[in-house]
């Protein structure tokens, strides 16, 4: 009985201390390897779900209904609790995000992220410009003009759209021929490659209003999720109003700039779910 | 016996036609002695070249079909638009500019007139998609190349993948063009060691080009590749050039220095095709210059608008500019529709 129950303590006392390591082992486990952050685009309109087709009212009180809504991102960094600052490998990460008719946005996954817990989210609205002079064979996905990335690239000046937005409004002028009154914002311009121009690429900083992180682990485990609005109205407001009737059609032009101060401040991290 | 002997002699023509082929063997992209570094580096593959080739020439790029870049970049016009002011494209539509010539591709640092492209994989883009040209999507090109199995196979072999891609397309685009390189003109020769290769009154003209001409069109490529309003209009200017890249305001009216290689075969002349002769230019740049507020300095020094040249002068310059045709080039059958 004597022998039993020290048996029975020292087979207990073991399983604590295996159990114990193993703990530990567990907890060193979740903090190495990599894990994945997936980022959803949600599309409103002045605070409302976005609905292609759908009439909204922007700051100069015009009526705009979209039919095209689509951006790119770019050249991600993540910022761990530690300020440490991960920087995902640029090819891994441009996304084109557009709103589809169906309502689905984009949501996009960054896998092969360290394991750790993440306060800030940054990347750029755009291309960068190396990227913007690269050769065809560094042009593949949405960045490939003749697939994906068909009607994001001028032609003439080798440069991405970054931010595009179409649709029809009412204090739009009337294009006699098609009856329409149409708004077009094709918004690039990556800085020149030779002399320097104007740069319309904008970097963004999100982090969580209640100061939660993203818990990113190993790849057993879930992906922690950053829901992010991103407002078109925000397009026609902030540091500038832009009116629709003055400027129903904005491209390679030095207002362009105007457009591009406004959607600095479109995107806003609104939760994460980890 | 006889059909033996026709086999025969058949084999020995063929087999001597073999010979003469072997001296005209792949070469590959060949810097010459005189260039300077080239600005791209493009690996040029035989089979790359030849899809690039074979692509260059065919109309499929078109809306219609009807238009290739062989269409209005000629190869006895040093692949430029000769007799057109400005380029006529589908449906015969006009456009602003004068189609400029297709050679030394990899030592310009942008291309077209006003510079708007960096790259010379993404040269090809321009035109197809451009509604006075071929006026086609290059989603387009694409999939109607992807429809075609010859253009399947020799894609697969240049580049080893199943489908025709935009980035596969523009790289043979690129290699064909990287192989237009113009550098066996008699001003070569004069450069490379033959004094002979210039007459007296050529040399007394490549002295004062290198006086009145050379601050912009500078050294064996005659230019620096720069952007520079030369006085063709004054404001406001119809069309704005390098302004419409930059959006900087003293960029108005401003074009890239083209290249003087071929000049005598690549009428008419300026981004506009206004000019029809090189006399007509060389009496632009000494009488005609219109001052405007973005006007090169080079042509307003010392309060003096235009370079003063007397008519002797000019008919030298122009003598010596006749020097820089290459005859081996417009007829080298490498580059030559297949």
């Amino acid at each position: 009985m004597k022998f039993n129950s020290f048996s029975f303590l020292f087979s207990a006392s073991l399983f604590a201390i295996v159990m114990s390591f193993s703990a530990c082992h567990e907890h060193d486990d979740e903090l190495t390897g990599t894990g994945s952050l997936e980022i959803e685009f949600d599309h409103l309109a002045g605070g409302q779900t976005l609905e292609l087709g759908k009439s909204y009212t922007n700051a100069a009180g015009e009526a705009m209904s979209f039919s095209e809504f689509k951006y790119y991102v770019s050249n991600f960094s993540l910022v761990k609790s530690d300020g440490s600052v991960f920087t995902v490998p640029k090819d891994d990460c441009y996304f084109l995000i557009s709103e589809k008719a169906d309502g689905k946005n984009g949501t996009v996954k960054i896998d092969n992220i360290p394991a750790g817990d993440y306060k800030e989210f940054r990347f750029i609205i755009g291309v960068d410009s190396l990227k913007s002079v690269s050769p065809a064979a560094e042009r593949t996905g949405v960045l490939d003009p003749a697939g994906e990335g068909a009607g994001m690239y001028w032609a003439w000046n080798s440069g991405y759209i970054f931010v595009k937005v179409e649709g029809e409004s009412p204090a739009a002028p009337l294009d006699s021929v098609a009856g329409t009154r149409r708004f077009r914002y094709h918004i690039g311009l990556f800085g020149g490659f030779s002399a320097p121009t104007l740069n319309n690429i904008k970097s963004v900083s999100l982090s969580d209003a209640h100061g939660d992180v993203a818990k990113v682990r190993n790849s057993d485990h879930h992906a922690p999720h950053l829901h992010l609005y991103v407002d078109v109205l925000e397009m026609f407001t902030g540091p500038n109003n832009i009116s629709v009737a003055t400027n129903p059609t904005v491209m390679a032009s030095p207002f362009s700039k105007n457009l591009a101060d406004n959607y600095q401040d479109m995107f806003v991290l609104d939760h994460i779910h980890n | 016996m006889r059909h033996l002997l026709g086999l025969f002699i058949l084999i020995t023509i063929l087999s001597f036609s073999c010979t003469t082929e072997d001296t005209n063997a792949w070469r590959g992209l060949e810097i010459p002695a005189h260039f300077p570094d080239p600005v791209f580096q493009v690996i040029v593959s035989e089979k790359g070249f030849e899809l690039g080739r074979k692509l260059f020439y065919d109309p499929i790029l078109s809306r219609d079909n009807t238009i290739s870049c062989g269409s209005c970049h000629i190869q006895g016009s040093a692949f430029s638009h000769h007799g057109h002011d400005v380029s006529h494209g589908i449906d015969d539509r006009l456009g602003s500019r004068n189609a400029p010539a297709v050679q030394n591709m990899i030592w310009n640092s942008s291309f077209f007139w006003d510079g708007g492209v960096s790259h010379i994989d993404l040269i090809s883009v321009s035109p197809i998609q451009n509604e006075l040209e071929m006026d086609e999507s290059f989603v387009n090109v694409i999939r109607k190349l992807n429809l075609k199995e010859d253009y399947r196979k020799l894609f697969k072999e240049v580049f080893g993948t199943d489908s025709v891609s935009g980035a596969y397309f523009l790289t043979a685009m690129s290699q064909f063009m990287s192989m237009l390189v113009t550098a066996d003109s008699r001003y070569d020769r004069y450069v490379l060691g033959d004094a002979t290769a210039l007459d007296a009154v050529e040399l007394e003209g490549k002295q004062l080009f290198e006086q009145k001409c050379a601050s912009c069109h500078v050294g064996v490529l005659q230019s620096d590749f720069s952007f520079r309003n030369n006085g063709l209009k004054s404001e406001p200017f119809r069309d704005g050039g390098r302004y419409h890249v930059s959006l900087i305001e003293s960029d108005k009216g401003k074009f890239k220095v083209p290249s003087l290689r071929n000049v005598a075969i690549t009428a008419p002349y300026m981004h506009d095709g206004s000019l029809r002769t090189l006399e007509s230019v060389l009496a632009h740049y000494a009488l005609g210059v219109q001052k405007s507020s973005t006007l090169d300095p080079e042509l307003e020094k010392n309060g003096v608008i235009g370079i003063p040249m007397s008519t002797e002068e000019r008919t030298a310059i122009i003598r010596f500019l006749h020097t820089l045709t290459d005859d081996k080039f417009i007829r080298d059958p490498r580059f030559s529709e297949p």
